[in-house]
């Protein structure tokens, strides 16, 4: 008797557990109503907890180009001009006021007053002085300076010649040769300014213990967990931030992303699958917010590979691949088929340009003009890695795949580890692959020449492309100042590129955000990171 | 036993060497420049080439082998490529994250997985040993990365019992000491708190103890049958002793050796492996830290996570086979 007992006790529990571990539709049912966040102490709504697939790499913001840096130091520290709020204009920043010389060659900026470091010392000229120093006598391991002002100090292409503080609040700098995206450098996160007496006090460990003069202090940063900031009181501008606190938190899953945000445990989350799109417009609780593009995903072509080395080959692709399907298919719709190598949103984009029509019989007749009617085999690398502007690589190679076999190009998808991927393709071992870029500075010289000039094979330009008149172009449209004369010269750029055609350009996409609806005033940078100060929740 | 233990401990020593060897050759077999890694996609050709050659990774691999092995006898794990951070302090929250979780799910495994395996064996051929058996085979063949998901739809989105994600309500952050935060907890007094991290530990551990439980399932089920088929446990039977005392006592005390290796060997690789849970739950485990590692090319961090955790894993070893002879006295060690 008491066998038994214990046998339907022992039986139940385990019953009971089995239970657990499945599910059960039934109780889904009737648990809808009784409903709660499993995190209900949550305190009066100033604190927000932003959602992200990745952790920062440093906080100290001119030590990396690694975008999850950029979303929380752009908080903390300031730059002498700011981005406008979803573009990439011009505005005042830690400087209110500036004068460009008439050559190009002398930049006087009028710096904010009454401006102080998280750590109280004072924000003035020799504090910009210190921070540009600082950056310009590095090297290359510890500082990507050199990718934006031409190297170093000790280079011979460094495009600063000299800074000096005309008064306590007015810096100059001197520069060598024009450089016309020099304001929109500024602009950059990666150049915030730093607390010189932090710099001096931490040393190495500054990328730990970040400070600057932004609306938000640093807290504490617990590695691939979270990363804590919360209100600076001593901020100039007395209306802002909004938000006491900001919490960003590392949950590498998009999936899991999204139900963490459904569950009320984060308020906002970037990286949202398009696909998951319609998950959030069906949750009252849950809104959708669109990051404007400056982005563009390609195909390259390999142009020193056979067969890919005869122009003709590279534009029968280009007629051969059906962007419009692959949009609908694997970006919701929200991208833009691209023509060129740089986005509309960017100026001097040449819109008259005519994209290459899906045409497979003009396609065919491209190739039998090179002589290849009979097609060929090559292998089309896919990426391994999520982007915004490439979300599903594999399936859109395949895509590509079943597009090729139609004008008997005869396509082996292959694809291998992130690192070793662009390897390869910085090598040109790749015949035709998938790639992409998102802009740094909103200038069309960081996308054409540092995607497609002939100084950057080894580089960014992974296709090897090679044009002489083209690499002209784009040395002249870099030094002079009259942005119409180089609008007009990135257009012609794009023609020489359209007619060469070393890539596919696929698509600029529209990266999406979730966020739970109370979430207000939150505007997406085009850059990929945006300051949030004036976040709230209603 | 003295003796035994001291001499398996030495033993480990040559298995880390050769561990360190084949670890290094590895990732050096791998094609892919860290200095282009590290400076990311905008670096030029010159960068890559300085940074390389600064990194020692132009020297041949038996020097930057040795230069390796001589830091790790000076207790240095090197420095990481990616954050530029010491390795030593870096990995400890890691670990102990993973450490927290591998607990967690293995006593998860181990209550449910034994017990189910007894029950099976000792009501077998019953339905409840058929269903017992059919879920192991579908506990050990489901996918951890839809079993986690389909975990937080239900418990946390559907019923709201549970957090997705994360070790803690981070409204409301866990002071750490240890930085294992059921300890942490309690040694502040903060029971709320200590309901909210087991909350967190819930789903990650019991996905993470899915294929474990089935395994020790299996194995309790197929060596307690054989247990109870000998001729001891017909005695124990024929004097009386209820059948509970008889499978818990005598049956299950010489049935669990193969089931404590199996237990051992689970626990290693729960340790190491759990780079997809800890992925899904958004949780700062060592797996992540290793996985990120590897993305980059990070070698002196994947070189110290594995040795790291190849050591764990040999210890853990050593833990069972002394545990051999604490619960079969008939186990001796001698020379």
């Amino acid at each position: 008797m008491k066998n038994k007992t214990l046998k339907m006790l022992l039986i139940s529990i385990l019953a009971i557990s089995m239970f657990l571990v499945g599910c059960n539709s039934k109780t889904n049912k009737q648990a809808d109503d009784s409903k709660k966040p499993a995190d209900s102490s949550a305190p009066a709504k100033d604190t927000l907890v932003y959602g992200r697939g990745g952790d920062s790499v440093s906080l100290d913001p001119i030590t990396t180009t690694e975008g999850e840096t950029f979303k929380v130091t752009i908080n903390i520290f300031e730059t002498l001009l700011n981005y406008g709020e979803q573009d990439t204009t011009i505005h005042p920043g830690l400087a209110e006021k500036w004068k460009v010389s008439d050559d190009g060659l002398q930049y006087t900026f009028h710096l904010r007053q009454g401006v102080k470091f998280h750590d109280g010392t004072d924000f003035n000229a020799d504090a910009v002085i210190y921070n540009f120093n600082r950056w310009m006598n590095g090297n290359e391991k510890q500082f990507p300076y050199y990718t934006m002002f031409g190297g170093f100090k000790k280079d011979k292409g460094h495009v600063i010649k000299e800074i000096k503080a005309l008064d306590d609040h007015t810096v100059q700098f001197i520069l060598k040769r024009p450089q016309a995206p020099f304001l929109k450098n500024l602009a950059m996160s990666m150049f915030g300014i730093a607390s010189p007496a932090a710099l001096k006090k931490y040393g190495d460990d500054f990328r730990k213990n970040p400070v600057g003069t932004g609306p938000f202090k640093f807290v504490e940063w617990k590695a691939n967990d979270r990363i804590v900031i919360e209100k600076n009181p001593d901020y100039w501008d007395k209306s802002l931030p909004k938000l006491n606190k900001i919490i960003f938190r590392v949950i590498p899953e998009n999936t899991a992303r999204l139900n963490a945000l459904a569950n009320g445990e984060i308020d906002v989350m970037d990286g949202l699958n398009n696909s998951d799109e319609a998950t959030v417009l069906a949750n009252d609780k849950l809104q959708i917010i669109e990051r404007p593009s400056m982005n563009i995903g390609y195909i390259g072509l390999t142009t020193t590979r056979k067969p890919l080395d005869n122009k003709l080959v590279r534009q029968a692709i280009n007629h051969a691949i059906d962007k419009k399907t692959i949009i609908d298919a694997f970006y919701g719709g929200k991208a833009l088929p691209a023509k060129n190598p740089m986005p509309p949103s960017i100026e001097g984009y040449n819109d008259a340009i005519e994209d290459y029509p899906y045409d497979l019989e003009k396609a065919k007749a491209l190739l039998k003009e090179a002589g290849l009617e009979k097609g060929f085999t090559i292998d089309l690398w896919a990426m391994p890695v999520a982007r915004p502007y490439m979300p599903e690589a594999q399936k859109v190679a395949e895509v590509i795949q079943e597009s090729l076999s139609k004008i008997n190009i005869k396509a082996n998808i292959k694809s291998v580890d992130w690192a070793t991927y662009l390897d390869k393709a910085n090598k040109g071992e790749f015949d035709m692959f998938m790639l992409g870029w998102t802009g740094d500075n909103g200038d069309p010289d960081n996308f054409i020449y540092t995607l497609l000039d002939k100084d950057s094979i080894g580089s960014n330009n992974y296709a090897q492309y090679s044009n002489d008149k083209l690499h002209d172009i784009l040395i002249e449209a870099q030094t002079i100042a009259d942005q119409e004369k180089r609008n007009e010269l990135y257009k012609k750029a794009q023609e020489i590129v359209h007619e060469d055609a070393p890539w596919v350009p696929l698509v600029h996409s529209t990266p999406l955000l979730a966020a739970s609806k109370d979430v207000v005033n939150y505007l997406p940078h085009p850059t990929g990171s945006e300051c949030l100060s004036k976040v709230e929740f209603k | 036993m003295l003796t035994y233990t001291i001499r398996r401990i030495f033993s480990l020593i040559p298995v880390l060497i050769g561990m360190t060897l084949i670890v290094f050759a590895i990732i050096h077999a791998i094609p892919g420049n860290p200095a282009q890694v590290i400076l990311g996609q905008r670096a030029t050709k010159e960068a890559v080439a300085e940074l390389t050659k600064q990194l020692g990774l132009d020297q041949p691999w038996y020097i930057q082998y040795f230069d390796y092995i001589n830091a790790l006898l000076h207790g240095d794990l090197g420095i990481s490529l990616r954050t530029r951070g010491p390795i030593n302090e870096e990995i400890w929250p890691y670990l102990t994250a993973t450490i927290e979780l591998t607990l967690v799910a293995i006593i998860i495994a181990v209550i449910i997985g034994v017990n189910a395996g007894i029950i099976s064996a000792w009501f077998s051929k019953s339905w409840f040993d058929y269903a017992a058996m059919v879920f192991a085979l579908i506990g050990v063949s489901m996918p951890i990365f839809w079993l986690g998901l389909m975990g937080q739809w239900v418990f946390s989105i559907e019923l709201g019992w549970l957090p997705t994600t994360g070790r803690e309500d981070v409204r409301d952050p866990v002071t750490a000491i240890t930085n294992i935060y059921l300890i942490d907890t309690l040694l502040q007094g903060r029971f709320d708190q200590f309901k909210v991290v087991l909350q967190h530990l819930i789903l990650p551990s019991a996905a993470l103890a899915t294929i474990p439980m089935a395994i020790i399932a299996r194995m309790t089920r197929a060596t307690m049958l054989e247990v109870m088929k000998s001729d001891y446990i017909r005695t124990a039977r024929a004097k009386g002793l209820s059948m509970f005392w008889v499978v818990y006592k005598h049956s299950l005390k010489n049935a669990i050796i193969p089931v404590l290796t199996v237990i051992g060997l689970q626990t290693g690789l729960l340790l190491g492996g759990a780079i997809l849970t800890e992925t899904i739950f958004g949780w700062p485990g060592i797996g992540r830290y290793l996985y990120d590692a590897i993305g980059y090319r990070d070698y002196p961090v994947i070189q110290s996570g594995i040795l790291i955790i190849a050591a764990i894993f040999v210890l853990i070893n050593l833990v069972v086979d002394l545990l051999y002879v604490f619960i079969d006295p008939r186990i001796k060690y001698t020379k």
